[in-house]
């Protein structure tokens, strides 16, 4: 085995990381504070593709990346703020209701972008400038997984900075820890629910955004990533975002790392053994989060 | 403390139910039926024929317009006055991607719907699971795509190249090009694995090198690992047997990588002018395709067929190898049942395999008692417009061998 190829595939292992931390960050964080299960989830991750296309289609020049992605964050944000009033906060005591209620939107979607963009799907061509890569010591990065790889960093250094340091963050924290405490010391608890789920979505947005740059965008791409979304969520601790970056990383490895020896179809087998086993261990995750939130049941 | 991490783990459980519960159900969904069935005036006058594609879901990419040239022939039969003198009312159906949904539509369309036939199918995992059904209800399934072989069924009309037909002439071709290191990526199911275990075998006895070989599940998209090992492995050629929209997300992380079919050329089975497009031309510009039809083919068939078509479903359509083979099936039905007289499956078989050559885009074509079509093999080059050049074609039409003797020896097809 020789160790450029080896580096290369720890490389990958980060890449696809970075990718599975986008998708599942905002389920983890909307299934932390209220938990909420967000069957739509992927399909606001196709929301962030099919508005990455348009945008590069309406800004093609080389910074048009750019553009795609303050639009699709924003557009998934909003469209997440819309369904957390509409939909979600209605029936936030029930849990099994918003399971159904929201894997229903994520059908609606899934037509919805079938009959306005058709279901052959739209493809998205990477910039220019991400074309090619660095050469670091005959090791060859390619610059499309890097600027994945720094756009997955910064997106979880920017919603640490937010959670630590801003008002909102404390709120989010406060009602995280103890909702009622907090609802009784004048948080406004709906305002929080609604943010976190809005925030989440627009995290999905951008995850969109990425996936549109490895890979097709159809009606019917976001169930490919729930699933490992779902693992990536369940793995870490529900709840938690360090949880939620370690258990991303750690599938990303697993992944990665086992297709030297195996091909895809069997790797992913072995990811899935991988999750079994260890969480007859640790069943709480990686992270075991105190949070009233989860106690309550 | 203890009960609070009860409490967790009980709550995880919860959670982790409901998620496989609704993965499960999310599968069971998407499949609904997409039933725009125009069949509502199918009076006691027409004859109703079955459309079985996959009309949403990874294979979508490929089967839409296949469907789209099926509907095609039916309603220029239809206006040149039917067969026999009946409409013909086909009823669509899709498969969703999904081989178990193609079984059970295939036996709502005949034990429902009562169609005296069916025309559809891509995956050979979606044929392999449609064949009981024929077998069973003795009915006649007219497949359009190219395969594997090692198959041979009374109930399949196989009209996309057997393995002698597509992938054995590309290996011939790639092998006078000089090309000795050679790579296989496909999509894990029966296709691709058969095909390429029938090219490992040619591989092996000519004394090539396999430098080697990787399979993703159907409409994966993560092929890093698969990008890093056809970079150590440095083939001199990759035969690509991906389908459906995988083929995207393989192509653009080999660009990423710098080995764009510019740098690494690709042989794929399954790109044709439709895919070449939908992934946007310069992703595989450069790259090569094996076929029987390319729409650049040059006879007047073909011509009045890209003419019908457009005029049709848009001006910027484009035309595939499937979508003729579809389109000529229809044809070839209809030719049988007008022979036989009938359109009782087995008897239009039994007129099928013994009809005169029919002309069709892909130029004169006819059935041999094997059940499959004698055609012309082409290799393309995937051009910057999304259309291919013609760069070899075999010196005559080929005749169809399901079984390559180098792979399956001593195994023969007979059929009644």
């Amino acid at each position: 085995m020789d160790a450029i190829f080896l580096t290369g595939q720890l490389f990958n292992g980060f890449s696809v990381a970075s990718l599975y931390v986008l998708a599942a960050l905002g389920l983890a964080l909307s299934f932390g504070l209220m938990r909420v299960i967000n069957m739509a989830h992927g399909e606001i991750l196709m929301l962030g593709g099919y508005l990455a296309y348009m945008a590069m289609s309406l800004f093609p020049g080389p910074l048009g990346l750019f553009v795609a992605m303050i639009f699709a964050f924003l557009g998934a944000g909003i469209f997440g703020g819309f369904l957390e009033i509409s939909l979600v906060s209605k029936l936030t005591a029930r849990p099994l209701d918003t399971l159904l209620a929201t894997w229903g939107v994520s059908l609606i979607m899934q037509q919805a972008a079938r009959d306005l963009f058709g279901a052959t799907g739209v493809s998205v061509t990477a910039p220019a400038w991400l074309d090619g890569g660095l050469t670091l010591a005959g090791l060859q990065l390619p610059t499309l997984r890097l600027f994945i790889l720094v756009s997955a960093i910064g997106v979880l250094l920017g919603m640490a900075a937010i959670l630590r340091y801003t008002r909102i963050g404390l709120l989010v924290r406060a009602v995280n820890q103890d909702r009622p405490t907090a609802a009784a010391m004048g948080v406004n608890v709906r305002l929080v629910d609604c943010f976190v789920f809005a925030l989440g979505a627009a995290v999905a947005g951008l995850g969109g955004v990425v996936l549109a740059l490895l890979g097709p965008v159809t009606p019917s791409v976001g169930q490919s990533y729930i699933v490992t979304a779902f693992l990536v969520v369940i793995l870490g601790g529900l709840g938690s975002i360090v949880g939620t970056t370690i258990a991303a990383l750690i599938i990303g490895l697993i992944t990665a790392l086992s297709q030297i020896f195996v091909d895809v179809s069997f790797a992913q087998v072995l990811t899935l053994l991988f999750v079994i086993v260890f969480l007859q261990f640790r069943p709480q995750g990686v992270i075991a989060v105190k949070s009233r939130a989860l106690d309550a049941e | 403390m203890q009960g609070i991490q009860n409490m967790n783990i009980m709550t995880k459980r919860t959670f982790l139910a409901a998620a496989l519960v609704c993965t499960a159900m999310l599968g069971a969904c998407s499949k609904g039926s997409e039933e725009a069935s125009p069949a509502a005036d199918a009076g006691g006058d027409a004859v109703k024929v079955g459309v079985l594609h996959s009309l949403s879901g990874t294979m979508a990419i490929s089967e839409v317009t296949v469907k789209n040239a099926t509907q095609l022939a039916i309603d220029e039969i239809n206006a040149a006055g039917g067969v026999m003198g009946k409409q013909i009312a086909p009823v669509i159906e899709d498969g969703a991607s999904d081989p178990a949904i193609f079984a059970q539509k295939a036996s709502k369309l005949i034990e429902n719907d009562g169609v005296v036939t069916v025309f559809g199918g891509w995956t050979s995992a979606s044929r392999k699971a449609m064949l009981p059904v024929f077998e069973k209800t003795k009915n006649l399934l007219w497949y359009p795509v190219q395969f594997e072989g090692n198959e041979c069924s009374a109930n399949i009309m196989y009209s996309g190249a057997q393995p002698n037909q597509q992938a054995l002439p590309a290996y011939d071709w790639a092998k006078e090009q000089g090309y000795k290191k050679m790579f296989l990526v496909g999509s894990d199911y029966v296709y691709p694995r058969t095909a390429n275990l029938i090219l490992k075998k040619h591989i092996e006895k000519d004394g090539l090198t396999l430098s080697g070989e990787e399979y993703q599940p159907l409409g994966g998209t993560e092929f890093s690992g698969v990008v890093g090992k056809i970079k150590a492995a440095k083939p001199d050629i990759i035969f690509n047997t991906l389908n459906g929209d995988s083929n995207v997300a393989f192509f653009k992380q080999m660009a990423a990588a710098g080995m764009g079919p510019k740098v690494v050329p690709v042989m794929s089975f399954s790109i044709g002018e439709q895919e070449a497009m939908a992934m946007g031309p310069s992703l595989v510009e450069g790259g090569y395709a094996a076929w029987n039809y390319f729409q650049s083919l040059d006879n007047e068939e073909n011509k009045k067929f890209v003419a019908a078509y457009k005029a049709k479903f848009g001006g910027d359509s484009v035309i595939t190898d499937p979508m003729v083979h579809g389109y000529l099936d229809v044809y070839a039905w209809k030719a049988a049942v007008e022979k036989a007289g009938s359109t009782d499956p087995d008897k239009v078989r039994a007129a099928a395999v013994t009809l005169d050559a029919i002309p069709t885009p892909l130029g004169m074509a006819k059935f041999m008692d094997n059940n499959s079509l004698i055609q012309t093999a082409y290799i393309g080059q995937s051009q910057a417009d999304g259309q291919f050049k013609i760069l070899w074609s075999s010196k005559e039409a080929i005749k169809p061998d399901p079984y390559d003797p180098v792979t399956f020896p001593g195994k023969t097809c007979k059929i009644g």
